[in-house]
């Protein structure tokens, strides 16, 4: 193991200098002023694919120094920023048709999850991102409800095999996604932060107790910790971290925005994280914050958090897979390594949300959907990332 | 003296284009292609050989791949992989296509990646320094118009889009080939004898397609901008007689608006670039049958008389 991990790091030197534009460009976007024009072709090319570009565009014109650079990059910059407004616009606008179907429910909170959320609160992080769907949390028992009022005002199902109509039921934490006839905007009802068949199994009711209200609209969202605990979650434990840079930076962001305005934020990060039986997760969060973007995590904190860390041996394979999955690949030459990282952590992925039982069934009537019947079908609702355009 | 794509030798063109790669100024972007198909850089060179070379070492506005690849399965068809910065938007097609594939990926590339234009679905050229814009329905003659014209003496900005910067009404010069489908090709081909055509391929999803090489002048003066002049909606009908009325304003804005790229994603800057160009643009509905009655129609508005009734107005 150890061998094949000093190989890859001798082959991957591609991947290697996108890692290091990236994550200098994402800690001090001004220094893109400083690059050679190759270096910032790159850089853009890669901050694309990480969907991250919206955000520098941010920086860069709040700092008033994008017209530094060449035209060719302002125009994807700008590009960029105009998207990413369009795309909050458009969640904005379904808040607030949400917000009418639900009509007069007094009795439960609906929470904001993720982009919607961050873009509620105005964090520093929201601008330059690309949202494309509505994540919002209901409690368990008003699920129905919420989802019969969404449903008779224009909210719809798309076409769901009973196979898959059955596995979000029994064994996700959301509803398969709900998507307006017009408007075609997607809509994701869930009941907690984690499939029930995870490894791991944070209370609902904790998060509902601690979230807070958002000044001016009727939505709550999740309390500053819980909402960077869940962040970390999303990442590790619910998806396969390949691509992901983006959710990255958005915990980084949102680590150095509430240390410096909660109280007392650094003391309870670590036992919320035990209360909600999100160690793990959190362990990975602050480790690769602080050591691939630079958060100032103090030590004591990254100290106590070994107590959620996997086994050595685990610990140092996820310390060699995570970067190279993360990081978009060089769009000229994909390294090999970073290939095989992102086919590991994808199984991984699988690994950790269901038992294995289950999730040989799962996948053998997905291979059997997939490939016996010919036709494919839905694993988990894509979402339509921004990079799937060209 | 700019370097431009027909200085280069055939080999010099082939072997930059299947190594490192090419950088060319197509309008407002640079773009870097590289393209590794047999039979597509001659054709290339000659539709682009007024285009400037650029140096490789800059920011792009896109770099495209264009590969040859082998079905694993069946008869070794010959494929094209169209590619850009690394990413595979649609599936391969066939090898014979690659022009095609090429110009409809730059098309593609364009449209998703270019918000800091507004892009209206239209086709624009120029005379006395005013725009006409031709915007059209696909199967409407908007490139076959637009062909013809700028073998008639207008300039061409492009056959495809309107582009506008945010906050102004100048168009902004994108001219490329031109690609002519089916019946088309034979109209130009005896309308214009002197239009330069790449080889016209078969069998592509809208049919046979033929590229017009974009006239010089229009490539070298590809920096000067036009302010709106006409704003014309044709319909090719056939045995039609030729009828052009001037269209109300409001017919207008909401046929540009809603026929345009991206308007819903610029939102309110769309809706004030839409409403200043139909302001200081005269609009009119077009159906014709005929090229050189069309032509003629439309010199006859550039020349003063539909432009001075407006002004009468």
């Amino acid at each position: 193991m150890l061998w094949l991990m000093a190989m890859a790091r001798v082959n991957d030197k591609p991947t290697e200098v996108v890692r290091h534009l990236l994550s200098t460009g994402l800690e001090n976007p001004v220094s893109l002023c400083a690059l050679t024009s190759a270096e910032l072709d790159l850089t853009l090319r890669v901050a694309r694919r990480a969907s991250v570009m919206g955000y520098l565009a941010h920086r860069l014109r709040e700092s008033g120094r994008l017209n530094e650079l060449p035209q060719a990059a302002i125009d994807q910059l700008d590009s960029a920023a105009v998207d990413a407004h369009a795309r909050s616009r458009v969640v904005s606008w379904e808040e607030n048709r949400i917000d009418w179907a639900l009509g007069d429910v007094e009795n439960y909170p609906v929470v904001l999850l993720k982009g919607a959320a961050y873009l509620a609160l105005e964090l520093p992080n929201a601008p330059g991102r690309l949202l494309s769907d509505l994540d919002l949390l209901v409690p368990e028992n008003k699920l129905r409800d919420a989802e019969e009022r969404l449903d008779s005002r224009g909210w719809q199902f798309g076409e769901l095999t009973p196979y898959d109509d059955r596995y979000y039921r029994l064994w996700s934490h959301e509803l398969p996604p709900l998507r307006h006839v017009e408007r075609e905007t997607e809509v994701d009802l869930h009941h907690t932060i984690l499939q029930p068949t995870s490894r791991l199994s944070p209370p609902a009711t904790l998060l509902f107790e601690d979230a807070r209200p958002v000044p001016g609209i009727r939505f709550y969202v999740l309390s500053p910790i819980d909402m960077v605990l869940h962040a970390m979650t999303h990442l590790f434990f619910d998806g396969e971290i390949a691509d992901s840079l983006r959710d990255l930076l958005d915990i980084d962001i949102m680590l150095r925005h509430f240390a410096e305005r909660e109280e007392a934020f650094w003391e309870r990060i670590w036992p919320r994280a035990e209360e909600l039986d999100l160690t793990r997760p959190t362990f990975y969060g602050l480790r690769y914050s602080n050591r691939l973007l630079g958060t100032p995590v103090p030590d004591y904190v990254l100290r106590k958090s070994y107590a959620g860390a996997p086994p050595a041996p685990v610990r140092r394979f996820m310390d060699f897979l995570v970067p190279k999955a993360l990081f978009p690949q060089h769009p000229d030459k994909p390294g090999r390594w970073s290939s095989l990282a992102r086919f590991l952590l994808y199984i991984r992925s699988h690994w950790i949300r269901m038992p294995p039982l289950l999730l040989a069934r799962h996948l053998s009537v997905k291979f059997y959907v997939r490939h016996l019947k010919g036709r494919v079908s839905r694993l988990r609702p894509e979402r339509k990332s921004a990079t799937a355009g060209p | 003296v700019r370097l431009r794509v027909g200085d280069l030798s055939r080999n010099e063109f082939r072997s930059h284009l299947e190594r490192a790669g090419i950088g060319v100024v197509i309008g407002p972007f640079p773009v870097k292609i590289q393209a590794r198909v047999k039979g597509l850089a001659d054709p290339l060179q000659h539709l682009y050989r007024d285009f400037p070379v650029l140096d490789l070492d800059r920011v792009f506005a896109m770099h495209l791949l264009l590969e040859e690849r082998r079905r694993s399965l069946g008869l070794s068809r010959r494929l094209v992989r169209f590619s850009v910065d690394g990413i595979v938007p649609h599936e391969d097609l066939p090898a014979e296509q690659a022009l095609a594939v090429l110009e409809w990926g730059i098309n593609l590339v364009i449209a998703f990646r270019f918000h800091s234009f507004l892009m209206l679905h239209s086709a624009v050229v120029e005379r006395h320094g005013k725009a006409l814009l031709l915007p059209a329905w696909p199967g409407h003659g908007k490139t076959t118009l637009c062909t013809a014209l700028v073998h008639r003496g207008w300039r061409l900005l492009s056959d495809e889009f309107g582009l506008l910067r945010q906050g102004t009404t100048q168009l902004v010069p994108i001219p490329r080939p031109m690609p002519l489908k089916n019946e088309s090709i034979g109209i130009i081909r005896k309308f214009a004898p002197e239009a330069e055509l790449g080889p016209e391929i078969p069998n592509t999803r809208k049919g046979t397609v033929a590229h017009v090489r974009p006239p010089s002048a229009s490539v070298i003066g590809a920096d000067e901008y036009a302010s709106p002049g006409w704003i014309v909606f044709p319909r090719w009908v056939k045995d039609a007689p030729l009828i052009l009325e001037e269209a109300g304003g409001a017919e207008t804005f909401m046929m540009l608006a809603t026929n345009a790229f991206n308007y819903e994603m610029l939102g309110e800057d769309a809706y004030k670039s839409v409403r200043d160009l139909v302001d200081a643009a005269t609009s009119f509905r077009m159906v014709y049958s005929d090229l050189d009655e069309a032509l003629s129609a439309i010199d006859a508005l550039a020349d003063g008389d539909g432009a001075g009734e407006r002004q009468a107005n």
